[in-house]
């Protein structure tokens, strides 16, 4: 059985600036990245802002065209002209349910809206069956068919936006960030209610998040970016237990736990993320590295080791 | 005595649907040289009643406290000249978004002089040299550089190491950092929390840090108050909080933790906090807890005694006898 997804190489550059007398800069938004994912597995995708995270989820999407590289939705090849039958394999979850429902519609308006678009075919009292037993599935209640998005608050929102999103039996969700923006008690709720879904509709999952302690709890594999490029690539437990990148391990050390016995010293990173205009030559992590060579600063290093690679020419472990 | 005293603060903002009680009946009190971390979830009212001793609430708010004290100062009587004078010098704080609370229209350099022309007699040189030294403490590099950067020039941890700059620029006694990390990553995040603790070891000033993150809180305050809905349902000492939190709010906010799961499925609190309309009459949080009974719905808890953890609640958990059984 082929992957739900599979990605090859996968980048996107941008350009930036550039006038009448000038030369745009390019912005490698996405680069060199590559992973799989199984139906019914989740892969996190860690790394701090401007690490190419939410591009990737644009690219998987098919929002954007990749600028290189190619994927395949359960074997089937990616390009432009079968995005519109693709699509509604890959569905997507954003951070804020504030901002990514309508207003001005009901939730039965919304859940119905992806089928009226793309299964034409189905009667209205078909779709408004899928939409209150979709509700249903999510652990909203038959009542709230009829409400507007501000009715609710915003664990239920984020409910709506999961159950939109799997309204067309998508193979692929891709998950944004989704328990960023809510309070920890709702947090665990919808990370809950992900699973469950996961178990029983066999989804796949794409996690994006900067949040190590949910990474840690969702995820089955993970792949660490950072600057548009992954540095590291592996299963959640030998990642968290045995990083090899240096920049991994920092991460993992500087992410707060919650357990006052256990302060330990921290990996103190010095100076911060260059900007992506400007990504060095070698290895984008070198000049905040405490390990750096002149190597380090010359080459870049590429992903090497089986099945738990890593980008780096010293790594731990 | 304690540096800020603060005895049953209310502040009600007055509202279009009607008075809506943000803070209900909160005691602060914070040492100097001590560390206490505020934690709550959104609408707690863990920022409204730190703003409220500050005094930079606007004209819809009503603020009534028994008590309300900085250094022995009566911070409810201040002139809005007297505030002045205390505040950015004695008392400061850092807001959470750096990029909206600094003057897009000025330097940082410019913005930090300033507070230190109101608040010093240092000249002009004494000023420009204070800068320098600041932003070497709060660790920017090139500080001579950046103090003629504008915000948008700088990025949001630069950003927010100049509100600290700024903020601790006149030596203050008491720092109030309301959700200082949030809007960073989190290899800055440690950055600024280890600077903000090194800062307050150096100087021994009182730091109260408001914020959501439970890691945070463990990683670096030493005493924490708990709010809900308005008001403190729990005030211990850190690692007594995570070992035998007393309220019930605490423990199932400690155990929806991720990383505290043990399995895959997390414990959870069910419903939502309440609103402005459906506040019950007893404890606020008996909708949403499970060892709530009728004199929970009806009667308002007391506040238990110090070994209990100042818990608003009928029932404490893991009281003493019941660790002994």
């Amino acid at each position: 059985m082929s992957p739900v997804i599979e990605a090859r190489d996968l980048g996107r550059d941008y350009e930036v600036g550039g006038g009448l007398f000038s030369e745009p800069g390019i912005v490698r938004a996405v680069a060199a990245t590559s992973f799989a994912v199984d139906a019914g597995r989740t892969l996190a995708v860690v790394g701090e802002s401007g690490c190419g995270k939410s591009t990737l989820a644009r690219l998987v999407t098919m929002i954007e065209e990749p600028t290189s590289g190619s994927f395949a939705i359960d074997g089937v090849e990616v390009t432009p002209a079968r995005w519109a039958e693709l699509r509604t394999d890959v569905q997507i979850v954003f951070q804020d349910p504030y901002g990514s429902l309508n207003l001005r519609q009901r939730v039965g308006q919304i859940l119905e809206e992806p089928l009226k678009i793309n299964r034409p075919k189905l009667s209205r009292k078909e779709r408004q069956e899928r939409g209150r037993e979709m509700m249903r599935l999510v652990g909203l209640r038959d009542e709230h068919y009829d409400r507007y998005p501000h009715m609710f608050s915003g664990g239920q929102r984020q409910r709506v936006a999961v159950a939109r999103a799997l309204m067309l039996e998508p193979k692929l969700l891709v998950l944004d960030e989704p328990v960023s923006a809510l309070d920890l008690s709702i947090q665990s709720q919808i990370l809950n209610l992900l699973n469950e879904l996961q178990e029983k509709m066999d989804l796949a999952y794409l996690f994006i998040s900067h949040d190590l302690s949910v990474v840690r709890h969702v995820a089955d594999d993970i792949l660490v970016m950072y600057l548009g490029r992954p540095v590291e690539f592996g299963p959640k437990d030998e990642v968290f237990d045995a990083p090899r990148h240096p920049y991994t391990k920092a991460l993992i050390s500087a992410t707060p736990s919650a357990n006052p016995e256990g302060r330990r010293e921290r990996i103190k990173l010095t100076g911060e993320i260059p900007s992506p205009l400007a990504v060095p030559p070698g290895c984008p992590f070198a000049p905040r590295c405490w390990k750096a060579q002149q190597k380090c600063r010359d080459e870049r290093p590429a992903m090497t080791g089986h099945p738990h690679p890593a980008a780096c020419f010293f790594p731990e472990n | 005595m304690s540096l800020l005293r603060i005895r049953n603060l209310s502040v009600t903002f007055t509202t279009a649907g009607g008075a809506f009680r943000a803070v209900d009946k909160v005691d602060v009190d914070v040492d100097s040289g001590e560390i206490l971390a505020i934690v709550g979830e959104s609408g707690s009212g863990k920022s409204v009643s730190m703003l409220a001793a500050m005094g930079l609430l606007p004209w819809t708010a009503t603020v009534t406290a028994d008590e309300m004290s900085f250094d022995g100062q009566d911070l409810r009587q201040l002139t809005g000249k007297a505030r002045r004078r205390l505040i950015g010098n004695q008392l400061a704080m850092i807001f959470q978004e750096p990029m909206s609370s600094l003057n897009p229209c000025f330097t940082a350099g410019f913005q930090i002089r300033e507070a230190l022309r109101k608040h010093t007699d240092l000249d002009r040189k004494a000023r420009h040299a204070r800068c320098v030294e600041l932003f070497e403490m709060v660790g920017i590099p090139d500080p001579e550089r950046r103090l003629a950067a504008f915000p948008h020039q700088l990025s949001g941890g630069m950003n927010q190491r100049v509100m600290i700059a700024m903020a601790i620029s006149c030596r203050p006694r008491l720092l109030i950092a309301d959700e200082p990390t949030t809007a960073l990553d989190v290899t800055i995040q440690a950055q600024i929390l280890d600077l903000l603790v090194n800062l307050q070891r150096e100087t021994g000033m009182g730091l109260i840090l408001i914020t959501h993150d439970m890691g945070v809180v463990a990683e670096t305050a030493e005493r924490v108050a708990v709010q809900y809905a308005g008001q403190k349902v729990e005030d211990q000492p850190v690692r007594n909080l995570f070992d035998s939190p007393h309220h019930p709010y605490t423990a199932a906010l400690l155990a929806a933790l991720p990383e505290r799961a043990t399995e895959a499925r997390l414990p959870t609190i069910p419903g939502v906090v309440p609103g402005q309309h459906d506040r019950p009459a007893g404890c606020l949080f008996s909708p949403r807890c499970r060892y709530a009974d009728d004199r929970c719905r009806n009667v308002v808890p007391p506040v238990q005694p110090d070994a209990l953890g100042r818990a608003l609640c009928h029932y404490p958990l893991n009281a003493p006898e019941e660790a002994r059984a």
